[in-house]
């Protein structure tokens, strides 16, 4: 029997993989792959909920979906960003990034 | 006129608005504004004068605010006293600022000499027509300061500077003193109006010692004021400022505000127990005119002679006053207004043409300069009392009634005449007798009194004075010759209820007027017939000439305790301040600043580090909440 326990425990691995990603790859496209990861971890969250707590709900749902299309917005901004970056300064690596750096 | 009384002041206090705003492009460079000023004020308190005398009165107040339970009633006061004081001050400043004209032409900041003298006339007639203590100690606060601006009118020289300082500190020190005293009876009668608090004392709300202590803590204005021991010190350098000033603030009005103080407060004194506090202004002024007169024999500055000397006749009115003589001490202050205000303004006619205030390089100038030395001698005359002229019948009324009281203060009275005629004669007969030993050399070298432009200078060679400086010298001449005949009448309208002049009593006149001419004699006899001279003198009495020429060492002795050791208390203060107060300022930025170093190595600009910051953080946040 899956419990909300157990989908809670995945969305919190979920969501640490995603902040371990962000915050030791220099990578500028792996950053964005583990932002991706904390944002679906927490649409887990919000569907999982609308399941156990309000089963006769639906906003969580349509949260989750939302969520889904801000993703995608992000993911293509922040992937347009990163070719600008790679194309002027020849790098993907954001710790290299420091132009505007005082 | 009586009615509308405060509108008196007004008129120079709109002369000064006009001429320190406007000044070099009124007519005259502001000159005439000022005059036009001060004589209407001084017409305006003839008549009042005259209405007065025709028995009107007012008491013009009206309600300021409320303290507490208390109302402050502010206003102005139209009696005999403030009459004849408004009458005075009003002719004798308008003479003077006449003169002034003379005196100051040429001098650059000459508008706003004349704007200073004007907010000087304001503050000396609203002092005068104050009924309250509140008003008085403005007017003397502000009189204080015109005095201040107006000794240090040519601030170019240190001495002046020094000196406008010096009286400034010294004045205050009185001023504080009065500041208590009236503190002291507006908590136990609950008013500052005259009326009300010489009411309160007399229902017995303040009585015994206290009392005592509140009359002499505002006398402690007056001797501040007026120069008295101790607080005498500041008179004599006074006279750094500009001859007009020195005739005007410092000789016939705004020291004499001490005694018109004493005179205006008289039932606060009067009703002391035992008449205790009119005893101590009574040997205060005694004191005070004996050591200063005997300062004036040694001094060679024709100007600080007569400070010597207007001190000393101030202490001759607060000795009349304080044996009872109420009348006799506000008829000397009258008489004494004109004849000083006239040596002085002679004094500066000598030092305009000589260019030095040395008497010792003077000699001779009656001849050159026969006005002056007319109305001079007129003055003199009067000063040391000799009858008929106006010093006599008042100085004469003050030794009677100090005869009447204390035998003991009438012998250094009489001790006083002489040595005001020795003294006097001393600087006459430097002065104006034998043959001029400056010399156009002299004149350059010792610029005395004179602009640092040196402009307004005859530059060392011998004139009489434009008809603008002369002709109010021949008004004040006739003032001081014969005021001296209004007398009896002045004794009928200004009187205090109670207190009787004494009988005349030949004995007193003789010896005063005896007294008087041995001191001329003795002054002849030593200055110009020679028949001893000075130096041997000084070298019979060595010890005694060292005193007087370092006027019995009280400078000295302010100049340690206040200068010295209030220096090192000064110094303390500061070392504290500097190494304490500053320490422990100067170190909390200290800590701030290193705490911030050390801090600094936590910004390290990585976004990473800040996320994992923040996610640390929320996990800690989550842990307590769970935790609690």
């Amino acid at each position: 029997m899956v419990t909300l326990t157990h989908y809670l425990v995945l969305s919190a691995l979920v969501f640490a993989l995603g902040l371990f990603a962000v915050v030791s790859r220099r990578n500028g496209v792996a950053i964005l792959m583990g932002i991706e990861l904390m944002l679906n971890a927490a649409n887990i969250n919000l569907v999982a909920f609308n399941k156990y707590a309000a089963p006769g709900a639906i906003q969580g749902q349509i949260f989750a979906l939302i969520v889904i299309t801000l993703a995608a917005c992000e993911a293509a901004v922040g992937l347009a960003l990163v070719l600008a970056a790679y194309r002027s300064l020849e790098t993907i690596y954001v710790d290299e990034i420091n132009l505007m750096k005082w | 006129m009586t009615q509308i009384a405060w509108i008196i002041p007004l008129l120079p206090l709109v002369a000064f608005a006009a001429v320190i705003l406007w000044g070099e492009r009124l007519p005259g460079r502001g000159a005439y504004v000022s005059i036009a000023g001060i004589v209407l004020a001084g017409v305006a308190g003839l008549a009042v004068l005259v209405e007065v005398l025709g028995g009107a009165r007012a008491d013009l107040t009206y309600q300021w605010v409320v303290l507490g339970s208390r109302p402050l009633v502010v206003g102005f006061v139209v009696d005999p006293l403030s009459a004849v004081m408004l009458a005075m001050v009003g002719v004798v400043a308008s003479l003077i600022t006449i003169y002034s004209v003379g005196y100051m032409h040429g001098d650059p900041r000459f508008p706003r000499f004349f704007a200073y003298l004007s907010l000087f006339q304001f503050s000396m007639l609203f002092l005068v027509l104050a009924d309250n203590f509140l008003f008085i100690y403005a007017a003397w606060e502000l009189v204080g300061l015109c005095s201040y601006l107006l000794i240090g009118f040519w601030f170019e020289r240190p001495a002046a500077a020094r000196a406008a300082l010096k009286a400034f500190v010294t004045t205050r020190v009185g001023d504080f003193a009065m500041m208590i005293g009236i503190l002291i009876l507006f908590l136990h009668t609950g008013t500052l109006a005259f009326t009300g608090v010489f009411k309160g004392i007399e229902a017995g709300q303040l009585t015994g010692p206290l009392l005592t202590v509140a009359a002499v803590l505002v006398f402690g204005g007056a001797v501040g004021k007026s120069a008295q021991v101790p607080l005498h010190v500041w008179l004599p350098d006074a006279m750094e400022g500009p001859t007009p000033v020195s005739a005007l603030i410092h000789a016939a009005t705004m020291v004499a505000a001490g005694v018109y103080l004493v005179a205006r407060t008289y039932p606060l004194f009067l009703l002391s127990s035992g008449h205790q506090a009119l005893w101590v202004v009574a040997y205060i002024g005694a004191i005070t005119a004996l050591s200063a007169a005997t300062m004036g024999v040694v001094e060679d500055d024709i100007k600080r002679v007569l400070a010597y000397s207007t001190l000393s006749q101030l202490g001759y009115m607060m000795m009349g006053l304080g044996v009872l003589g109420y009348t006799a001490g506000m008829f000397h202050l009258i008489t004494h207004a004109f004849f000083k205000a006239l040596l002085f303004l002679g004094a500066g006619s000598v030092i305009h043409a000589v260019a030095t205030n040395n008497m010792k390089e003077m000699g001779g100038l009656a001849r050159a300069m026969p006005w002056t030395f007319g109305t001079f001698l007129v003055a003199t005359l009067a000063l040391t009392g000799i009858p008929p002229f106006s010093g006599f019948f008042s100085k004469d009324a003050v030794l009677l009634a100090a005869y009447a009281q204390d035998k003991t203060l009438w012998a250094l009275g009489t001790a006083v005449a002489f040595l005001t005629a020795l003294y006097m004669g001393r600087l006459v007969w430097y002065t104006f007798a034998g043959a001029y030993r400056g010399g156009a050399a002299a004149g350059t070298e010792h610029r005395g009194d004179g602009a640092p432009g040196g402009t307004a200078l005859g530059g060392g060679h011998l004139h009489e004075s434009p008809p603008v400086m002369t002709v109010p010298l021949v008004i004040l001449a006739v003032g001081s010759a014969l005021l001296g005949f209004l007398e009896r009448p002045f004794e009928r309208f200004i009187h205090f209820a109670g207190v009787e002049a004494p009988r005349s009593s030949t004995t007193v006149l003789v010896l005063s007027v005896l007294a008087a001419l041995a001191g001329w004699a003795a002054a002849g006899a030593i200055y110009y017939w020679r028949t001893v001279s000075s130096a041997d003198l000084r070298r019979w009495f060595p010890w005694l000439y060292t005193l007087l020429v370092r006027k019995y060492y009280v400078d000295d002795l302010y100049g340690w305790v206040f200068l010295k050791a209030g220096g090192i208390v000064v110094w303390a203060a500061g070392a504290f301040d500097r190494y304490v107060v500053d320490g422990l300022v100067n170190a909390s930025g200290w800590i701030t600043g290193r705490l911030g170093f050390s801090l600094r190595y936590l910004q390290t600009g990585r976004e990473e580090n800040y996320l994992l910051l923040i996610f640390l953080s929320v996990v800690v946040i989550v842990l307590v909440r769970f935790v609690r």
